[in-house]
C-alpha cells in the first residue's frame, strides 16, 4: 500500500488589541448589546468612508517583525467583494497583491518530532464582519431568522498564511500554539479562540511520501479551539487517505468540521467558490511604512517566550524543561517574573510551587491562571513563611489551594487557623514525651533494636500537631529522648 | 471578446440583481456595444506603463487608536427594513 | 432679490439693505412659482430654513459675521449628500425613505459658515447619467427649454441655480456631472482638484474620481463656495492637507501673457459645429485680452471615455453593493431567503442605467477579464496623466468646450447608452487625471447657452478661477430669468 504524507497550511485570523475599530472610532469592547458599538462607517451607510487606526498599523507591524516576515515600505488595501447580510458595504477592506508583512518563518518544536521552521507566506491587515444570531435553531441550517449585530464589524483583524510546510496535525498544533504564545507575549492580541479572537482555517492535502507535486487539496473551516484543529485535520487525513485507497478522487473543495460527528462536511467545491473581484480600495491611499516607524516598532517589540526561556535559564540557572513549561502561556511567565522580582530567596523555589502545585490545580479544574484568585505577591509571602519556618511545606500544600480558590493571603490564612509550625522545643519535647509514654510497648520494641519505629513516633507527633510539627526539630528530640 | 447571455447572467448573479430574460437580452447587447467600444483601448501598448489608481501620490491618512462613541445609533436602526430589539433581521440564509 | 448673485446677495444682507428671512421668502416665493415646471427640488426645508434665515437675522443684527461668510444666503444640495435627520434619496427608489444620521463635511461646512440650506435637489440615479432623466423620481426640466434636459447628473443643482431657485448649490462631479449640466443650464460649475473637498458624506459612485463642487451664477461666487467647502478633513483619507488659499484673490488680475492651449481632440470631429463657433467668438475674446491661444494634441484622449466607463462602474458596482435591504432601503418582503431577498430588493430598488453600470462594472473586476480592463483603464489614466503633465509644461490651462453639444432635449439618448456616455467626452478627462475644471458660460447656440471648460493642474484653482473671471467679464453671456 502508498505510504502517504500530509502536506498542511494554516490561515490564522487574529483580533488586533485596539481600543477602537479598524476604520472608525467605535469601542471594539467585546460582549455588547447588539449594535451598541456601531456608526456610519462599520454600518456601511451611504457616503461614509473608512479611516485607518494608526495602532492597527503598528501591532500588524510588530507580528510581522516577530514573525521574521519583511515588512512592505508600501501595502495596498483592496476591496473583496462579496454579499453576506453581516458584511455592511458588500465587501471587505483587506489586503491582496500588497500585504503589509511577508516572508517569515517561526521555528516549532512539535510534540511528536524534532523542532522544525515552518515558513509565513504573509500577514495581511483586514476587517472583520459583524455576527449573525440565527433564530429558531441552533446554526444556520434549520434557522428560519438571523439577528445581524454589528459590534464586530470593522474590528481589526490580522491573517497569517503559514507556506504549506506543516506535516502532521500535531505539528499544525504546535504552529497554532507557537503563533498564539507570539502574539500574547508580543501584546499584540488576547489570541482567544472562545471568544473568537483567533480563528483558523487548515489547507490540507496529502501525496505520496517523498512526490514532489502536492495533491489536491480542501480548505477546512469551523474549527472552534485547539482541539478541534489537531482532530479536524487529522480526521480530514484519514478521510483523504481511505478515498485515495478506495479509487475516488480529491476534490477541491471548502469542507466544514463537524465536532460532535467527527467529521469533516462538503461546504461547496472550487466550481461554485466565490469570485471576489479584488481591486484597490479607492477611499483609502497606499500604507507607507516609513523606516523610523520600523526602527520604533523593532525598539518596542516585547519579549517573547524563547527570549524569556533562555534568560530564566541564564539569569536564574532554570532548567531548560523547566523554563519552557513556565513560558506555555504568557500569564504563567508574567506571574513568575512579578514574584521573581518580589522574592529574594531562591528562585527556583517559585519554580517549584508554579508548575507543581498551581498548574497541577489548574489543570484539574481546567482553568487558566488568570483566572484564579493568586496573585505573585501572594506566593512570595507563602515562599517566605517558609523561608522563616513559620509553616512547613506541608501545610504550605495546604494553603496553596485556599489562595487560589480565594485569593487570601498566605499570613491571613496562618493567622487565622493557627497553622503556624510549632518549633518552641519546650512544647514539643512535652507534646513527645506524651506520645511515648502512651506507647510503651513500641517503646521497648525500639529500645530493643527496631529502630525503624522513630518513623511511627514522627508520624504519631505530626499527628497530634496537625502537621505544625517542624519536621527536624521533632526528630532532634525523638533522638534525645530515644536514646535517654 | 463578446460576452453571451449567460455571463450576463452569471455576472447578474455575482452582483446580485434578478433579472427578466428580456433585461438580460438587452444588458447583454448594450454590454457588448459598450465592450466593443473599449476595444479601443486593446490597441494600446501599456506593459511599461504603473497605473494610476488615485491621483494622489500621498501615503494614506492614519487615525489615532480612540475611543469616540457615535451618538445616534437608534437612528441607525431606524433606517433598518426589519429590526428586533436592537438587531437587524434577515430571513433564513440557507 | 432672487435674481441677485450670491454676492451682490451678501452684501445687500451685509449692508443691512435686506433680510435673510426677506431674501429666503424670495427663494421660496421663485420655487413656488417654478418648481411645478423646473421640478429641480426633490425635498423643500421651507420651515428649517427659514428658521435658519430668522437665527441669521439676529447674528447679522449684532454683527456677529466674523467665520460666517455664507451667514443667511439660502443655498440647495444635489440628493446624495447627507444632512443628518433629512432624506437623502439619491434620487433611487432604493433609498426612498432612508433618513440621513450624519452630516457630510461640505454641508456642515456650509452650516458652519452660516448658509440657509432650502432643499435637496434631484439627480440622474446615484449621479449616474448626463441628462437626470434617469432619476426614478421626478423630471427636471431645464429653464432656458423646458422641452430640453437640464444635462446631468447634477441637473436639479443646475436647473436650481438658473431658474434663481436658490443663490447656489453644491453638486457632485465623477465624470462631468457639475460642468456638463452648468454649461446645458448657463451656469458655472467648478469641479475642484480630488483632494481639495472632503467627500465624507458624499454618496460614492467612482470614489478615486468624485468631487463636491460648486454650481453658482458667476464664477466669484463659485470661487466664495470653494473657500467654504475646501479643505483638509481627517475623515476622508483622500483628502488633502494643504494651508488654506483665498480663491477669490485673483479674480480681478488682468490674464495678458496668459498661454492657453485648445484641446485638439476635442475641438474637431464629434463637436457640434455651433458649439465650436460659441467657442471660437470666446477664444479670440480671451486673445483681445492678452492671452496667447495654441493648439495642443493630446492623444490618449481617445481612450478616455472607454478608461472612464470601465474605472467608474467598477468602483460603482462595490459602492452600490451596500444597498442590500438589511440594514436600510428597500427591502423585498416576499423572499423567503437571503440570497432571493438580495437579488430582489436590488432589482426592484435600482432603475434600469444603475443595473447596466453594475454589470459593466462587475464584468470588468470579474475573474479573467481584470487585466484586459480595470487595469487597463487604470493605465490610460497614466497617460492620460502624462498627456496633461506635458500640455501643462507649457501653458497654464487647456480649454475645450463642456460638452459636445448644447442641451439636447427629453428622449434624444435615453436608448443609447454610448451616446449618452459620448456627451461627457470633454469633462471626463479632467476627473481621470484629478485637475481641477470648470465650466462657464461663453455664449448662446440656437437661443441654447454653450460652456468653455477650463483645466488647470493640480490645486491650481486661483489659476483656474482667475482665467475664468476674465473669460466671463469678457464673454458678454447674459443670464436667462424665468
Amino acid at each position: 500500500m502508498t505510504e502517504y504524507e500530509a502536506v498542511i497550511g494554516l490561515e490564522i485570523h487574529t483580533h488586533l488589541k485596539t481600543k477602537s475599530k479598524m476604520f472608525c472610532a467605535c469601542s471594539t469592547e467585546f460582549g455588547r448589546p447588539p449594535n451598541s458599538n456601531i456608526c456610519p462607517v462599520c454600518t456601511g451607510q451611504p457616503g461614509a468612508l473608512p479611516v485607518l487606526n494608526k495602532e492597527a498599523v503598528n501591532l500588524a507591524i510588530r507580528c510581522g517583525l516577530a514573525l521574521n516576515c519583511t515588512i512592505n515600505k508600501k501595502s495596498v488595501f483592496a476591496r473583496k467583494n462579496y454579499f453576506y447580510p453581516d458584511l455592511p458595504k458588500g465587501y471587505q477592506i483587506s489586503q491582496f497583491d500588497l500585504p503589509v508583512a511577508s516572508r517569515g518563518f517561526v521555528d516549532i518544536a512539535p510534540a511528536d518530532g524534532a523542532e522544525k521552521r515552518i515558513g509565513i507566506t504573509r500577514a495581511h491587515l483586514e476587517e472583520d464582519a459583524g455576527k449573525l444570531v440565527h433564530q429558531g435553531a441552533e446554526g444556520i441550517e434549520g434557522a428560519t431568522s438571523s439577528y445581524v449585530d454589528l459590534n464586530r464589524s470593522s474590528v481589526p483583524l490580522l491573517e497569517i498564511v503559514s507556506e504549506p510546510d506543516l506535516r502532521s496535525a500535531a505539528e499544525a498544533k504546535a504552529y497554532l500554539e507557537k503563533i498564539k504564545s507570539i502574539l500574547q507575549y508580543a501584546g499584540i492580541s488576547d489570541a482567544n479562540m472562545e471568544e473568537g479572537k483567533l480563528r483558523c482555517d487548515a489547507n490540507v492535502s496529502i501525496r505520496p511520501a517523498g512526490a514532489a507535486e502536492f495533491g489536491v487539496k480542501t480548505e477546512i473551516k469551523n474549527m472552534n479551539s485547539f482541539r478541534a484543529v489537531e482532530r479536524a485535520i487529522k480526521i480530514e487525513i484519514e478521510r483523504q487517505k481511505q478515498a485515495l485507497a478506495a479509487g475516488r478522487q480529491i476534490i477541491q473543495e471548502t469542507r466544514s468540521y463537524d465536532e460532535a460527528a467527527g467529521q469533516t462536511v462538503s461546504m461547496r467545491s472550487k466550481e461554485e467558490s466565490h469570485d471576489y473581484r479584488y481591486f484597490p480600495e479607492p477611499d483609502l491611499l497606499p500604507l507607507l511604512i516609513s523606516e523610523d516607524w520600523l526602527k520604533q516598532a523593532q525598539k518596542e517589540l516585547p519579549e517573547l517566550a524563547e527570549q524569556r526561556i533562555k534568560r530564566y535559564q541564564e539569569e536564574y540557572g532554570i532548567s531548560a524543561y523547566d523554563a519552557r513549561v513556565l513560558t506555555l502561556d504568557k500569564a504563567t511567565a508574567d506571574f513568575f517574573d512579578t514574584a521573581a522580582r518580589l522574592y529574594a530567596g531562591d528562585k527556583k523555589n517559585i519554580v517549584n510551587w508554579l508548575t507543581t502545585d498551581v498548574l497541577g490545580y489548574l489543570k484539574n479544574e481546567d482553568l487558566e491562571l488568570s483566572q484564579t484568585k493568586l496573585r505573585p505577591a501572594n506566593l512570595v509571602e507563602m515562599l517566605g513563611l517558609i523561608d522563616n519556618k513559620t509553616i512547613s511545606g506541608k501545610i504550605a500544600k495546604e494553603l496553596i489551594g485556599q489562595m487560589l480558590k480565594t485569593g487570601e493571603s498566605a499570613k491571613k490564612l496562618v493567622e487565622q487557623s493557627g497553622l503556624r509550625q510549632i518549633t518552641d522545643e519546650a512544647e514539643l519535647q512535652k507534646i513527645i514525651q506524651e506520645i511515648l509514654n502512651a506507647n510503651p510497648r513500641q517503646l521497648e520494641q525500639y529500645r530493643a533494636g527496631k529502630t525503624a519505629l522513630k518513623g511511627y513516633f514522627v508520624g504519631e507527633t505530626m499527628k497530634r500537631t496537625k502537621g505544625r510539627a517542624s519536621p527536624p526539630a521533632v526528630n532532634q528530640i525523638l533522638d534525645k529522648l530515644l536514646s535517654g | 471578446m463578446s460576452i453571451s447571455s449567460e455571463d450576463a447572467r452569471h455576472v447578474a448573479g455575482l452582483a446580485r440583481l434578478e433579472l427578466t430574460d428580456k433585461e438580460l437580452r438587452a444588458y447583454t447587447e448594450q454590454l457588448n456595444q459598450i465592450l466593443n467600444y473599449a476595444r479601443e483601448l486593446e490597441k494600446l501598448h501599456t506593459d511599461n506603463i504603473e497605473p494610476t489608481y488615485s491621483s494622489l501620490n500621498t501615503g494614506t491618512l492614519l487615525r489615532e487608536d480612540k475611543v469616540c462613541n457615535f451618538t445616534d445609533q437608534a437612528g441607525l436602526l431606524e433606517n433598518g427594513p426589519e429590526v428586533a430589539g436592537s438587531s437587524f433581521v434577515v430571513p433564513r440564509i440557507l | 432679490m432672487h435674481k441677485l448673485s450670491l454676492k451682490e446677495a451678501r452684501r445687500k444682507l451685509w449692508r443691512g439693505e435686506t433680510t435673510s428671512e426677506l431674501l429666503t421668502e424670495n427663494v421660496f416665493q421663485q420655487i413656488q412659482a417654478h418648481e411645478p415646471v423646473v421640478q429641480a427640488y426633490l425635498s423643500i426645508y421651507r420651515e428649517q430654513a427659514l428658521a435658519q434665515a430668522k437665527a441669521a437675522d439676529e447674528r447679522l443684527k449684532k454683527g456677529d459675521t466674523d467665520g460666517a461668510p455664507l451667514l443667511g444666503l439660502p443655498l440647495a444640495l444635489k440628493d446624495n449628500l447627507n444632512l443628518a435627520g433629512t432624506e437623502t434619496t439619491c434620487a433611487s427608489k432604493i433609498l426612498k425613505g432612508y433618513i440621513s444620521r450624519y452630516t457630510a463635511t461640505a454641508v456642515q461646512k456650509l452650516l458652519d459658515a452660516g448658509a440657509v440650506i432650502t432643499g435637496k435637489l434631484n439627480l440622474d440615479e446615484f449621479a449616474m447619467g448626463s441628462s437626470t432623466e434617469n432619476s426614478a423620481l421626478q423630471k427636471t426640466t431645464n429653464p432656458w427649454d423646458k422641452e430640453r434636459v437640464p444635462g446631468g447628473s447634477s441637473g436639479g443643482a443646475a436647473a436650481a441655480v438658473a431658474a434663481d431657485e436658490c443663490f447656489g448649490s453644491l453638486g457632485s462631479d465623477t465624470g462631468g456631472s457639475i460642468r456638463q449640466p452648468a454649461a446645458f443650464c448657463g451656469i458655472v460649475g467648478l469641479k475642484p482638484t480630488y483632494g481639495l473637498v472632503s467627500r465624507y458624506g458624499l454618496v460614492a459612485f467612482g470614489s478615486s474620481l468624485d468631487q463636491i463642487g460648486p454650481l453658482t451664477k458667476t464664477v466669484e461666487d463659485a470661487a466664495l463656495l470653494l473657500n467654504v467647502i475646501a479643505g483638509y478633513d481627517e475623515k476622508d483619507s483622500t483628502s488633502v492637507n494643504r494651508p488654506p488659499e483665498d480663491y477669490t484673490a485673483d479674480l480681478n488680475s488682468d490674464i495678458a501673457g496668459k498661454r492657453l492651449a485648445v484641446i485638439k481632440e476635442l475641438s474637431g470631429e464629434g463637436i457640434d459645429a455651433g458649439v465650436r463657433q460659441a467657442i471660437e467668438k470666446m477664444l479670440d475674446k480671451l486673445r483681445e485680452q492678452g492671452a496667447v491661444i495654441e493648439t495642443v494634441a493630446l492623444p490618449s484622449f481617445k481612450y478616455a471615455l472607454a478608461a472612464y466607463y470601465l474605472v467608474a462602474t467598477s468602483e460603482a458596482s462595490a459602492n452600490l453593493a451596500r444597498f442590500d435591504g438589511v440594514r436600510f432601503g428597500h427591502r423585498n418582503k416576499s423572499a423567503r431567503g437571503t440570497l432571493e431577498m438580495f437579488k430582489r430588493s436590488r432589482a426592484e430598488g435600482f432603475g434600469p442605467e444603475v443595473k447596466r453600470r453594475i454589470m459593466l462594472g462587475t464584468y470588468a473586476l470579474s475573474a479573467g477579464y481584470y487585466d484586459a480592463y480595470y487595469l487597463k483603464a487604470q493605465k490610460v489614466r497614466t497617460l492620460i496623466r502624462q498627456d496633461y503633465a506635458r500640455a501643462f509644461a507649457k501653458y497654464d490651462a487647456v480649454l475645450s468646450p463642456t460638452s459636445p453639444s448644447v442641451a439636447f432635449k427629453f428622449g434624444a439618448k435615453v436608448n443609447d447608452p454610448l451616446s449618452m456616455y459620448l456627451s461627457d467626452i470633454a469633462t471626463i478627462p479632467v476627473n481621470l487625471a484629478g485637475l481641477p475644471g470648470i465650466s462657464v458660460p461663453c455664449g448662446l447656440e440656437n437661443k441654447l447657452p454653450v460652456g468653455l471648460q477650463i483645466a488647470t493642474p493640480e490645486f491650481t484653482e486661483r489659476k483656474l478661477l482667475q482665467i475664468a473671471a476674465a473669460a466671463e467679464r469678457s464673454s458678454g453671456f447674459e443670464r436667462m430669468h424665468l
